[in-house]
């Protein structure tokens, strides 16, 4: 097939298309811009997308002997995952900006290209694996499940997988580093990327200040009701966040407090005791199979963050929306985080969360 | 004392520490049949130059040294220099030699502005046309923090730096109580070819007593210019754009221009580029200009051809492909005789040029590459091109070793890649 690498200039991906290559596929490195100001230079371990990892992408492709192309996709990445990433913040929600980037960008921007452009399918350096199942291609879990990252391509659609490929699903990190240094990539020790690649410096709220501005507001007790505190933007508060409050007492009975709950609309962040914060009813929206959707009621595991810990569950469509109950309470899930459903290693498909509930305020 | 040559390299050592790139045996442009029709970007060296070049590679001797060895490398850079002055109607002690065409664009403009300011305290004013290379527009930029007051003159639609146009810029800074430093107004412009009236422009600025500067490095080649008659003050060139190596290129300085250098240390060249001369490249340089202009009448006829069966063949492919700056068709006296400048629009640059390649054509959009990506183009703003819109791209710039069957190869590769360049951008965008 012809392919499309998807190269960072990170290990990961060299090595993901150096397997696509030794697999016989016709390969091109492609390096997305996504920054409309890249840096020349890394200035820390943290990013990606500096004009240094273009770089390190194109000596791996010299080295692999095949075209080496940076398509500006920085535009579009800005819109739809960067904007998306502010807006959905204001809004008084959670989002996880490589899922979105992996939607709209890698598997949507970035692969319509490559097939307009006369090519099958587009490889990545994500830790996931395909399968061909009985009906059809199926995203599963890594074999590294510390690296496991098919969280976050859990909103692909069956079309989008059946044209992906994941060549490193089968192997723990740690071999993928070996096999980087044996191939003579100068990146072998390159560290890992963290955090989000357009905060490099990690000041999540820094960023959304300067995207959206200071926009004071009040910390309202989720009980009573009571203005408790003040803060300079409702965007820089998520659900079961207990530090950065700055409320010089605890409640009432000693105990700690935590965000319960952000309203974007109104600015308003609620402030509450730790037992407010489980849920184990979450509805979601924007519901994505990655297979045969599920029949009824289906026993799965249930993930809401990328490294989270998966949690029994029973889940069901119902007015087109994702029901997912708990078999336990979980704390910390916000709105905008996406819940990701497993079938043992098999990725069922996800949703948006759109509110949360427990069961006893169900009945 | 015979001349010891270097045997032609066999081939090249495999890189340091690293592994030569397998073998690719794919649809890709790594091995299949090439086109190149990018020779404003560099075109191949003339086998004259490789000769000259070569032969005095091999030989040891720094020009500044004193003796027999030192004196022969000196015999043969100051040959050359008079060898490049007599192409290029210019005085031998007119030729101070570059790194390349970036380089004397730099030392033309920075050492111009730092002599005439000193020399004259107000003339602060630096007047260049907006589509000038980067080369001379960051130059220009970078003597703002030094007081500098940029005037950039618009060409018009045709892509032509009109006279009157820069004569309205003096004039207006002159009404401001200002004095220009330097005019510096390019030759041939490098992305869509358009050639300028750079002698006007140079009469125009020496009845003033304004230096003048002029960036030729697209235009010597093939346009037979002649310093003395120009009128300028400064022109630059670079080698590898005419069939010489790179690396090496020259400020031609005229004896009275007032002008400082900006590489100090050992004073060279007049005292203008102080650095060991690469004595083989000035020697491939002069090699390279002999036979371009041996060869540049007949030359130029034959790119005329060419380049209009290009242009030609492209718009009648009816895809809406429009040709950017001005074509007249038979002629070189508006347009480069090798430049074909097509904008398509409803594409992307990255797009049509990765087809492009892909069916073997080497192209390129003209304008200037970060990281990789073509950005958007000074020229075509200048000219008036819708910036809301995609607009992709090509130029294709022919050279000596151009054919026929290379013109209709790429004409053939349009007829494909830009309609489906135009839905990858449906697509994707």
């Amino acid at each position: 097939m012809r392919v499309v690498a998807a190269m960072s200039g990170g290990v990961d991906s060299a090595v993901a298309a150096a397997r696509m290559l030794d697999a016989g596929h016709e390969v091109v490195g492609v390096h997305l811009a996504l920054s409309q100001n890249a840096a020349r230079l890394r200035e820390s371990a943290r990013g990606c997308c500096t004009i240094e990892d273009a770089g390190d992408a194109r000596r791996v492709a010299d080295r692999l002997g095949i075209p080496f192309y940076v398509w500006d996709m920085a535009a579009r990445f800005r819109r739809d995952v960067m904007d998306d990433f502010a807006a959905e913040y204001a809004a008084g929600r959670t989002p996880n900006p490589c899922l979105r980037c992996n939607e709209r960008i890698k598997f949507s921007a970035l692969l319509d290209k490559a097939v307009a452009l006369g090519f099958d399918a587009v490889a990545t350096g994500h830790y996931a694996r395909i399968v061909e199942g009985h009906q059809g291609r199926e995203l599963h879990r890594a074999v590294d499940l510390a690296k496991d990252q098919s969280y976050v391509l859990g909103v692909l659609t069956t079309d989008q997988l059946a044209r992906a490929f994941f060549p490193l699903g089968d192997t723990t990190k740690p071999q993928i580093r070996l096999e980087a240094a044996e191939r003579g990539f100068s990146i072998a020790k390159k560290p890992d990327s963290h955090d989000i690649c357009f905060i490099p410096d990690g000041d999540t709220r820094g960023f959304l200040t300067r995207h959206l501005g200071e926009q004071p507001g009040e910390l309202v007790d989720a009980v009573t009701g009571a203005v408790v505190g003040e803060h300079s933007g409702s965007y820089g508060f998520t659900v079961g966040q207990r530090r950065g409050l700055g409320l010089d007492r605890s409640g009432l009975d000693g105990s700690p407090r935590y965000v319960v709950g952000v309203d974007g609309p109104r600015n308003r962040v609620l402030i509450g005791t730790a037992d407010l914060l489980g849920v184990d009813v979450i509805v979601g929206d924007h519901v994505r199979w990655c297979g045969p959707p599920p029949e009824g009621a289906a026993a799965v595991g249930a993930q809401i963050r990328a490294h989270g810990e998966e949690v029994p569950a029973t889940a069901y469509v119902e007015g087109g929306e994702l029901h997912v109950r708990l078999a336990e309470r979980m704390r910390g899930v916000a709105p905008g985080q996406s819940v990701v459903l497993y079938e043992g290693t098999r990725v069922v498909g996800s949703a948006t969360i759109a509110r949360t509930a427990t069961a006893r305020s169900q009945d | 004392m015979p001349h010891h040559t270097l045997r032609l390299p066999g081939p090249l050592p495999e890189p340091k520490g690293g592994v030569v790139a397998g073998p690719y045996h794919g649809w890709m442009p790594e091995t299949s049949v090439r086109t190149y029709l990018d020779h404003a970007a560099t075109t191949p060296m003339v086998p004259a130059a490789v000769e000259a070049w070569l032969a005095a590679t091999a030989q040891v001797g720094n020009p500044s040294s004193l003796h027999a060895s030192g004196r022969r490398a000196r015999a043969l850079l100051e040959e050359s220099r008079e060898r490049v002055a007599a192409v290029l109607d210019a005085h031998p002690s007119e030729v101070v030699f570059t790194s390349g065409g970036t380089e004397a664009d730099n030392l033309a403009i920075t050492g111009t502005y730092a002599a005439r300011t000193a020399a004259h305290p107000r003339a602060r004013a630096v007047v260049t046309s907006s589509i000038e290379h980067h080369a001379v527009l960051e130059a220009v930029e970078a003597l703002e923090p030094r007081g500098a007051v940029v005037r950039l003159v618009a060409p018009d639609g045709h892509g032509e730096v009109r006279v009157d146009s820069v004569a309205s810029a003096i004039e207006e800074i002159e009404a401001g109580g200002a004095a220009p430093a330097l005019v510096t107004v390019m030759w041939a412009n490098n992305e869509i070819g358009t050639i300028q009236p750079v002698q006007q422009v140079a009469a125009l600025a020496r009845e003033r007593g304004i230096p003048v500067h002029s960036d030729a490095v697209q235009a010597v080649g093939p346009c037979g210019l002649s310093f003395r008659q120009s009128g300028l003050d400064l022109l630059s060139l670079s080698g590898h754009k005419l069939g010489g190596p790179m690396g090496i290129g020259a400020l031609l300085v005229s004896r009275d221009a007032r002008i400082d250098p900006i590489v100090h240390g050992g004073g060279h060249e007049r005292g203008l580029r102080s650095g060991t001369v690469p004595v083989a490249l000035v020697a491939a340089l002069a090699a390279a200009l002999e036979d371009v202009g041996a060869r540049r009448a007949h030359e130029t006829e034959r790119l005329i051809a060419l380049r209009d069966r290009l242009i030609g063949g492209a718009l009648d492919l009816d895809l809406g492909i429009v040709v950017g700056g001005a074509w007249t068709a038979g002629s070189a006296r508006d347009r480069l005789p090798g430049n074909a400048h097509l904008i398509v629009p409803g594409c992307e640059p990255d797009s049509l040029m990765f087809l492009l390649d892909a069916a073997g054509i080497e192209a390129s959009t003209g304008s200037a590459c970060q990281a990789g990506v073509p950005g958007r183009s000074h020229v075509l703003d200048a000219l008036g091109v819708d910036s809301t819109q995609p607009v992709g791209v090509v130029r294709l710039t022919l050279g000596h070793s151009s054919t026929a069957a290379d013109v209709d190869r790429a004409v053939d590769a349009l007829a494909t890649c830009v309609p489906q360049a135009r839905t990858a951008y449906t697509v994707s965008a």
